[in-house]
């Protein structure tokens, strides 16, 4: 069982911190993800989902971003022990990542067969430059994009190109592990579907797991096998699809996240959004972080911090369920 | 495909002061700002109570004994070649300095700004015009073209304030063109067009504020930047005429006692370095406060 | 790119044409003429007009400025000199040539010292190696070029008598003028480049090769690096205007015989044949040398040389 995780995280703790303030990332998560399988982070802007990316990779802002505790296991090594060479070799050849803004993060000065080939001879020292070649039109065919472009610019390329220019180099080591960090958001609506259906269909080709980060249930429930909620830097609920769409019990965050959602089926006139802002990572409440927003907020939830509750492959982390069966779950439309 | 994205309230409420109170915030963090403010606040003080801090005027001159004296408790800086007090003439030099600084400065923000604003907003031919004349214009460089405008109209207060506004409100025409081109792209801008607010409106209330930081840290940066220019113009015998007393002019009378009478150099040129840092400091510092992504 | 740099060439033209006709504009406010300074107090109008006439000095403003262009273009002939009575040109050239070689070596030798350093102290950030040179740079940055110029005569030449105060014959007497142009702008290109490169470093593009596995030395100096001279090279092309400024005062600081202490020495006679003639030679170079600036940033953006590849068609 053990050896199906391509990932496991274990209590990490991540803060950023500089000479204003401490802001406390990441509080303690745990996050496993089987072989082959997608795991779904998903939660507002400001969660601590792309600090996790980050970590996973050990690219935090050197200067101000610290891993206070954990482990990352991935495959068999323990991620946060290895050297910094060691890293380097993992990164780009075993897990990779695709960014969120693919505007930015192409190097303009650079052609995309350029960076695409650094990728490959990064992580292949004994490929000819012929063979190289040859691997960067594989990769640009196999984002759909024509291997001729291979010398043109990133500037000359639209947003969904370049995109599939990123995808294309951090699969071109065929990774391990795929992290995409709301790799859609920053394209156009149309753009978006095809470069989700890419990904799907690329994860599977190359049977590679992958972390999708995401805000949008949608995507969820489009590409991915399991799901974690985030919350404040927090893992507020977690499960495979199946738990948290159709589930019984909710964290009412998660439930806010399905409210806030235009539906064809209901008739309602306005969406529900969550009332409230997060609160901030720098002075978090002392209670559960979800109290000031929560329509179900007891006093418990205001003084201790909630524990985990565990019911087979489905997690939560609320006082409501504290009492296995006492209370009941949050109905809709409360 | 479905947009189901997680919804942020749209109650955050971003009220201009708290913005201005952050940035004071951020500012006061920085050593390096408010060693900056402390000092230029020091030197404001100084200069502004000259009468009342030295016993002497910039003009008085003393009789053979009292040439190019050393620092002593009666001439705190020394006495120069016609036996006027250093000290005195630094400061009332400082006044001069300082006024014209400042006022160089605000008269090449505001036609500067105005032009660029211009230019940046309407676009097209109006852009071509203004753009391709400053080309023009930017290919003489600046001292050359304070030479002659010195040459042509002569060295005073007033003709120096034209020098220096000519010479640096080049600078503002494209640094405001270019925000304002990059602003105007903005969809609260577009959103004002098709509201129907006119040209002058969406320049005032929409475009201009939003450029502002960046305005005023170049302004800032550009009061030193003046000061040095200007104290370069009178040690070159551009700027203002002797016997008023100029930090340039008083360098440029040092120089030829540099081996008799050292203390006629090093005041003056202190107070040019301190004076120019003390900005320097300031305007980095508000750089940094207003885009706190820039300090890493 | 051919068409764009014959462009750029042609468009001297109109830009030395507007450079004249806004010196002979500021001119023609001038109060007073040549002539009475020339002949002095005591000779009569009659006399003044005389000479003026001949000096070519009363003519409409207009039909001086086409005179003026037709006799430099048609027959290279920049005027006579009203004070001294020779040829402007035989006057100007000798000194041209020492004003532009005292900015030509400020601009090589302010990006020598300004650029690498600007770049290690952004790699070093931090460090003692960043707060050092930083520190000296923030100084430098606040301290015209005539001190820093009156300082080292103070150290080298008056207490260390080790180089001489004033001239070009020798090698030595060189030293100090080149250092005089060439400090304050090195402080201003470390500033800058360090900033750039440091703004570099920040970008995703950097990140995105630290997440393909590149080694540190790859990121830095493959990936950030070169972004981060692009603006350098146009900040460099900037301060061409300040070198000719620390030019002009180093030529008066150490008795160099250069054209900014001509101009300097001639406004006090109104001899604009040539105050206009020096600021035109100097403004065409000054020109060339931002058209040369402008090449070398589109030859190593990408982004400028596609545009200017699209302006071909």
């Amino acid at each position: 069982m053990k050896n199906d995780l391509i990932l496991d995280i274990k209590n990490l703790r991540v803060i950023y911190q500089t000479d204003l303030e401490t802001v406390e990332a990441i509080n303690g998560i745990d996050l496993k993800i089987n072989k082959g399988k997608t795991l779904g982070l998903v939660g507002e802007t400001g969660a601590g989902k792309t600090t996790t990316a980050l970590s996973i990779m050990r690219l935090l802002p050197e200067k101000t971003g610290k891993i206070l505790s954990g482990e990352i296991h991935f495959d068999r090594q323990e991620l946060l022990k290895l050297s910094p060479l060691e890293m380097r070799k993992v990164r780009g050849n075993r897990i990779a990542m695709v960014f969120q803004d693919p505007m930015t993060s192409l190097n303009p000065v650079m052609t995309v067969r350029e960076q695409i080939a650094e990728a490959i001879k990064l992580h292949n020292a004994n490929l000819s430059n012929d063979e190289v070649d040859q691997r960067v039109e594989t990769a640009l065919s196999m984002v759909g994009i024509l291997p001729s472009r291979k010398n043109e610019y990133p500037h000359q390329f639209s947003g969904g190109m370049k995109q599939r220019v990123v995808i294309a180099m951090a699969l071109v080591c065929e990774p391990d592990l795929l992290i995409a960090d709301e790799p859609t958001t920053a394209l156009d609506v149309t753009i978006q579907a095809q470069v989700l259906m890419m990904i799907r269909e690329l994860r599977d080709r190359i049977g590679t797991s992958m972390l999708m980060i995401t805000h949008d249930l949608g995507i969820v429930a489009k590409i991915c096998d399991d799901v974690a909620v985030m919350y404040a830097g927090q893992i507020v609920e977690s499960g495979t699809v199946f738990d948290l769409f159709t589930g019984e019990k909710r964290h009412p965050y998660t439930q806010g996240l399905f409210d806030s959602i235009p539906s064809l089926n209901t008739r309602s006139n306005r969406l529900k959004p969550i009332q409230g802002l997060m609160p901030d990572p720098s002075n978090l409440p002392k209670g559960c972080c979800f109290a000031p927003r929560c329509q179900h907020c007891m006093d418990i939830c205001i003084n201790e911090r909630p524990k985990q509750v565990i019911e087979g492959t489905h997690t939560l982390l609320c006082h409501l369920f504290a009492d296995s069966s006492a209370a009941p779950a949050p109905q809709e439309g409360e | 495909m479905s947009q189901a994205t997680v919804q942020t309230p749209d109650k955050i409420v971003f009220k201009k002061q708290s913005q201005a109170k952050e940035v004071w915030r951020r500012y006061k963090k920085n050593k390096g700002a408010v060693i900056g403010l402390v000092l230029f606040s020091f030197i404001l003080i100084l200069l502004a109570g000259a009468n009342f801090i030295v016993p002497y005027s910039a003009a008085t001159k003393g009789v053979f004994s009292q040439i190019n004296q050393p620092p002593s408790s009666e001439h705190l800086f020394g006495t120069d070649s016609y036996g006027r007090d250093v000290f005195a003439r630094v400061l009332y030099g400082g006044r001069t300095s300082l006024m014209v600084a400042l006022l160089a400065t605000a008269s090449s923000c505001l036609i500067g700004s105005t032009l660029g604003a211009i230019a940046g907003y309407f676009g097209g031919r109006v852009d071509g015009v203004i753009m391709r004349s400053l080309d023009i214009f930017m290919s003489i460089p600046d001292i050359l073209f304070t030479m002659a405008v010195v040459f042509a109209l002569g060295a005073n207060f007033q003709n120096l304030l034209i020098a220096l506004t000519l010479a640096y409100f080049t600078n503002y025409v494209r640094l405001v063109r270019s925000q304002v081109l990059n602003l105007a792209e903005q969809d609260y801008v577009e959103a004002a067009k098709a509201g129907g607010s006119g040209s002058t409106r969406i320049i005032l209330t929409h475009i201009l504020p939003n450029a502002m930081g960046v305005i005023i840290v170049n302004t800032t940066l550009n009061v030193a930047k003046i000061i040095l220019y200007e104290s370069t113009l009178s040690f070159l015998g551009l700027g203002m005429p002797p016997p008023a007393p100029a930090w340039g002019l008083m360098l440029a009378e040092a120089r030829e006692f540099m081996r008799a009478a050292p203390h006629l150099m090093f005041f003056p040129a202190v107070a040019i370095v301190v004076s120019a840092s003390s900005i320097n400091l300031i305007g980095d510092g508000l750089r940094d406060a207003l885009d706190p992504k820039l300090k890493s | 790119m051919y068409r764009y740099v014959i462009n750029r060439l042609l468009f001297l033209i109109p830009s030395v044409l507007g450079v004249i006709f806004i010196l002979f504009l500021v001119m023609s406010m001038t109060p007073g003429d040549p002539a009475r300074i020339l002949l002095g107090d005591a000779a009569s109008q009659a006399q003044v007009d005389e000479l003026n006439r001949q000096l070519g000095y009363d003519l409409p403003f207009m039909e001086k400025y086409v005179r003026y262009v037709y006799k430099m273009v048609v027959e290279q002939d920049f005027g006579v000199s009203y004070f001294t009575k020779q040829s402007v040109f035989e006057e100007i050239w000798p000194r041209y040539k020492v004003t532009v070689s005292l900015a030509f070596i400020g601009i090589v030798l302010s990006s020598l010292i300004g650029i690498p350093f600007g770049i290690y102290t952004a790699v070093r950030q931090y460090s003692l190696w960043d707060t050092i040179p930083s520190l000296i740079a923030f100084f430098i940055a606040a301290i015209p070029s005539f001190v820093l110029g009156m300082l080292l005569l103070y150290a080298f030449s008056l207490q260390l008598n080790w180089l001489p105060s004033y001239g070009i014959e020798s090698f030595s007497s060189f030293i100090m003028p080149a250092l005089a142009v060439s400090i304050p702008p090195a402080a201003f290109n470390l500033r800058f480049t360090k900033s750039s490169m440091l703004e570099s470093i920040r970008q995703d593009y950097v990140r995105t090769a630290r997440a393909k596995g590149a080694s540190e030395h790859t990121v830095i100096w493959k990936h950030a690096l070169h972004n981060a001279l692009l603006p350098v090279v146009t900040n460099v092309g900037m301060s061409l205007g300040n070198l000719i400024c620390g030019a002009v005062v180093a030529e008066k600081l150490f008795s160099i015989p250069g054209i900014g202490s001509l101009i300097v020495d001639r406004i006090t006679y109104k001899d604009e044949p040539v105050i206009i003639a020096g600021t035109i030679l100097i403004s065409v170079c000054f020109t060339v040398v931002m058209l040369l600036v402008d090449l070398i940033y589109a030859y190593i953006d990408p982004r400028i040389r596609a545009k200017y590849a699209r302006v071909k068609g």
